[in-house]
């Protein structure tokens, strides 16, 4: 499915809920042989590959896995740090997993909160009067949708630019948050959604979302349908 | 929606009861936790006060209408939409002050009060007054402070029951960006 991730904001820009739909994640996996030939540097506590990009492996990838084992950070899974143990000839030749960074709960929660501010920011440098804000915001790679409730509740969905049928399942997401968020009498309003809150877990939603996601309609089906004769 | 084509009249008729005798319960509860019928008419409206702040995004998500422009447009959603929607009665707007800023809601019949009597020893009791806190709590989230009382009340004698509302002010400091 092209839907990217969900994310929900509060009125006073909190942070709420976040699902991510993992679709096909660009990662690749390499066997390499002493040296190295990718440049990697520590970036944000994580190792990135800074030079040296090819065969799927981008510049901006971060360190996955070394010989099937998740990295810690900086460090490997038995706790050596990774530069140095690559720079070692006898540890050689291994396999080592590129991909995109898979992001923290923390460091999800920063662009949220941002996104707050600049909805605001958008709505008071509108040209026209009474402008409700961002409503999408499109790059070449994504498209990120977001609808503003009456009630200050920003629900934001990052999807494929070709997809359509975003309004609905905007909607659609809007109901289940009020029902299992709201009809929890536990869940205290604003507060994010997380396994710390009693009574209601981030997995709970999981699966109604998860659900209205697959019922938007692919943009791949209509462009096979329009290339048959 | 799947869960509202489920419901059949059948099964709706079945919730109305279980719906009067929960909150019977909870009445009588709560007469005999605090014993003042002043006391158990604020813990009520604090009740619904808590439903109204959540029932009001279920609302929003379920009847997909937009911001009221004015009191007038409210009154009309509130009486047409919402209480057909949770009540499934139709109370009627009448009353309007000059300034049109107060208005009365007439409901023929209250679901919450089906068979039930006031004892003399509860004469100040506002039996319905949960619903006060809900019209409050509700409006509050789409920042709009009013304040509700039932003016007419069947249980204590009247012909109707009548719920009056009052427009006090627009919260500005809670909208959110865009709405002006």
């Amino acid at each position: 499915m092209a839907i990217f991730s969900v994310y929900a904001v509060n009125k006073s820009g909190g942070f709420i809920y976040q699902y991510d739909n993992y679709v096909h994640r660009a990662e690749a996996e390499k066997t390499f042989r002493y040296p190295l030939d990718c440049v990697l540097k520590i970036h944000d506590e994580k190792v990135v590959v800074s030079f040296g990009q090819r065969d799927g492996i981008r510049v901006g990838n971060a360190l996955l896995s070394i010989n099937g084992l998740d990295v810690n950070g900086k460090f490997t899974a038995d706790g050596k740090e990774i530069i140095e143990y690559l720079k070692d000839s006898t540890n050689y030749p291994l396999s080592i997993l590129f991909g995109r960074a898979r992001l923290s709960s923390n460091e999800k929660l920063m662009p949220a909160s941002m996104f707050h501010s600049l909805f605001a920011i958008g709505s008071q440098l509108s040209p026209e009067v009474g402008s409700t804000g961002i409503e999408m915001l499109e790059t070449d790679m994504f498209k990120r949708h977001c609808f503003q409730t009456l009630t200050g509740i920003k629900l934001i969905v990052l999807t494929d630019p070709r997809q359509s049928g975003i309004d609905e399942l905007l909607r659609k997401i809007y109901e289940i948050y009020s029902d299992f968020a709201l009809k929890n009498p536990f869940y205290s309003l604003a507060m994010p959604i997380s396994h710390r809150v009693q009574g209601l877990h981030q997995g709970s939603l999981v699966a109604p979302i998860h659900v209205a996601i697959t019922l938007v309609p692919s943009p791949l089906m209509w462009m096979r349908a329009s290339l048959e004769p | 929606m799947s869960r509202q084509s489920n419901r059949t009249t059948d099964s709706k008729k079945m919730n109305a009861e279980l719906f009067t005798l929960t909150y019977g319960a909870l009445v009588t509860q709560l007469c005999k936790d605090y014993e003042n019928d002043e006391e158990v008419n604020k813990q009520l409206d604090k009740m619904g006060y808590n439903i109204g702040v959540r029932l009001i995004e279920d609302f929003l998500a379920r009847s997909s209408v937009g911001r009221c422009q004015d009191f007038r447009e409210t009154a009309d959603v509130i009486a047409k939409v919402a209480f057909k929607m949770y009540l499934g009665i139709t109370p009627s707007v009448t009353n309007w002050s000059p300034a049109g800023d107060e208005f009365s809601l007439i409901l023929e019949s209250n679901p919450l009060v089906d068979f039930v009597e006031l004892p003399d020893n509860h004469s100040s009791l506002v039996y319905s007054n949960l619903l006060c806190g809900v019209l409050r709590g509700a409006l509050e989230m789409v920042q709009m402070a009013v304040a509700v009382k039932f003016s007419q009340d069947t249980l204590r004698g009247d012909n109707v029951t009548e719920i009056r509302m009052k427009f006090i002010k627009r919260m500005e400091e809670n909208l959110p960006a865009g709405d002006e």
